[in-house]
């Protein structure tokens, strides 16, 4: 972008606020800023919900869209296909993507192809066919889009990717709604919670909100041992190991 | 009841797990066997991501161990020495492993190359097993003893040089040979997360000639020594041992090898070489069958990698 376009777009704000023509605007809010993974976690659900706040408050006769997207910490995955030599299955061609959320989920008020145009849903990531996975490979294209179908499949069985037209409530046009389901085996790491406002294929608005997943209590513990004190972490669980059976030993002789 | 296992990073069913643990103790208290070559698998089909339960594994079976170790130990029945030859060529075939572990891990053939491992040497030992059970349930329904089998070792071993003497094995061999098989046994326990029992028994007495009554007693104290050196590699290199995970199979493990105990007490040693064989028999043959079934998902994710 040029520096003049850049200016012109500063000026914009001033520019509506002058004309009196106050845009419109998102509240949101989550259930949780935080959520715990302890001994007993089983997934979690995650409620986002806030307000669309309208110019001089009043609501249209044709209520916007609301899209909502949760997303987990991005990183490299290697999908490899499966081939048959000499009778096995081994892992034979891979693809590796670079940027894969670890979790992934879409909600909004409706069908996302209904939402707006493709090159718009594109832009925004909103829709699992939408995500920019980043492939990094010399195949063709035909096989890009087979190996990325497959690893959309693979995370879509393990619920870490999923997609819900009709998951996002609009109550009174005002207030809306979305309950995320976080399955046990969401990753850990920075989450964001990104909540846009389409209005003719446009996007009006967005806003995000930033939650952690995050291993508490003795997970945690157990979990950070083993990764920065490793040697004592092996000694400990050798002499655990050690322990419990020299233990289960006395307690069998006895009788 | 539902379990998160911190370093899997999945939730479990804790009684499965306990229960799967109380199988395979069942088994290897009934057989003697320690039962890794069971329990991994078991895992890997589970859910468990094959890495943690090749560790995990390891760490459960050192637990395992004490016990039966100790009871050989007060007896006399533990060649100490043997043992330590065996556990120190454990722990250089360990180090070696876990660098093809690695290497493995970096190419994506991991799981393919611990299957096809499983398939050869289950079908290997099986073999063997079932060829000795069906010849001594043979001769025993003639009413003949079985031939004797002169306790002697294979040619190549005696022709290897520093012979010494092991006098609890009944040997004077080279250190070398036990070194070798201790090697080999090592790199196995890191790939495939098992004691190696099941080899190095069989190999304690075909190649090395060794005394029957020092055979599992200095099986299980090197068994001891050489999955804590691989629980230490794993946990240091690859941090994927599960001490959760590891717990709860060692407390449903020691339950079931009771039973297990109870049960091989009521059944004729024969029939129990046979029914041993049968059944590694058919975990090589079920993992065969994996391998060449076409699977229903083409596709393999491999995260980070």
């Amino acid at each position: 972008m040029r520096p003049g376009t850049l200016r012109l777009l500063a000026l914009l704000p001033l520019w509506m606020f002058l004309a009196g023509a106050a845009p419109i605007g998102l509240i949101t809010q989550l259930s949780q800023a935080r959520i715990d993974i302890n001994t007993t976690f089983r997934g979690a659900e995650l409620l986002v919900f806030g307000a669309i706040q309208y110019p001089r408050g009043q609501a249209p006769d044709e209520p916007p869209d609301i899209a909502v997207v949760v997303r987990g910490p991005a990183a490299p995955v290697t999908v490899r296909r499966k081939q048959r030599i000499a009778g096995v299955w081994v892992n034979a061609q891979a693809v590796r993507f670079e940027s894969v959320p670890g979790f992934y989920a879409a909600a909004a008020t409706r069908p996302i192809a209904d939402l707006a145009d493709e090159r718009t849903t594109a832009i925004y990531e909103i829709g699992i066919r939408n995500l920019q996975l980043s492939p990094v490979s010399s195949a063709g294209d035909a096989t890009l889009r087979a190996f990325e179908s497959g690893l959309i499949a693979a995370r879509q069985r393990a619920g870490l990717f999923t997609e819900r037209p009709g998951g996002v409530e609009l109550t009174r046009d005002v207030l809306y709604a979305a309950r995320i389901a976080l399955p046990a085996a969401v990753p850990v790491g920075d989450y964001a919670a990104e909540i846009h406002l389409i209005r003719d294929g446009r996007v009006l608005a967005s806003t995000s909100a930033p939650f952690v997943i995050d291993k508490s209590g003795f997970e945690r513990w157990v979990y950070v041992n083993a990764q920065e004190h490793s040697l004592a972490y092996g000694l400990s669980a050798v002499a655990a190991a050690l322990l419990a059976g020299a233990l289960a030993a006395a307690v069998t002789r006895r009788r | 009841m539902d379990l998160y296992l911190p370093i899997a990073e999945m939730s479990v069913n804790a009684l499965v797990i306990i229960l799967l643990g109380a199988g395979v103790g069942f088994l290897s208290g009934m057989f003697g066997v320690g039962g890794g070559f069971l329990t991994t698998p078991l895992l890997i089909f589970y859910g468990i991501p094959p890495a943690v339960a090749v560790a995990s594994s390891a760490t459960q079976i050192t637990g395992s161990s004490v016990s039966g170790a100790l009871a050989y130990l007060e007896r006399g029945q533990v060649d100490v020495k043997m043992g330590g030859v065996l556990v120190a060529g454990g722990v250089l075939g360990a180090g070696l492993g876990q660098i093809i572990f690695r290497l493995l891990q970096d190419i994506g053939q991991i799981d393919i190359v611990i299957s096809l491992i499983y398939v050869l040497f289950l079908t290997v030992i099986g073999g063997l097993m079932l060829r000795d059970a069906v010849a001594a349930l043979l001769a025993a329904r003639a009413g003949q003893p079985l031939p004797g089998r002169g306790r002697r070792h294979l040619p190549w071993v005696a022709a290897l040089p520093w012979r010494m003497r092991f006098p609890r094995s009944g040997l004077y061999i080279s250190p070398l040979a036990p070194l070798g098989l201790g090697a080999l046994v090592g790199v196995l326990t890191v790939i495939m997360g098992i004691g190696g029992g099941f080899i190095m028994v069989p190999a304690m007495v075909y190649v090395l000639g060794m005394r029957a009554q020092a055979v599992v007693g200095t099986s299980l104290f090197q068994i001891i020594f050489v999955t804590a050196a691989t629980t230490l590699l794993h946990a240091t290199a690859s941090k994927t041992v599960d001490i959760v995970l590891a717990l709860m199979l060692l407390v449903g493990g020691v339950v079931g090898a009771q039973f297990g105990v109870r049960a091989a007490q009521a059944m004729p040693p024969d029939r129990l070489r046979l029914a041993l064989a049968l059944l590694v028999l058919g975990v090589a043959a079920r993992l065969a069958f994996g391998l060449t079934l076409t699977p229903a998902e083409p596709f393999a994710l491999f995260e980070g990698a």
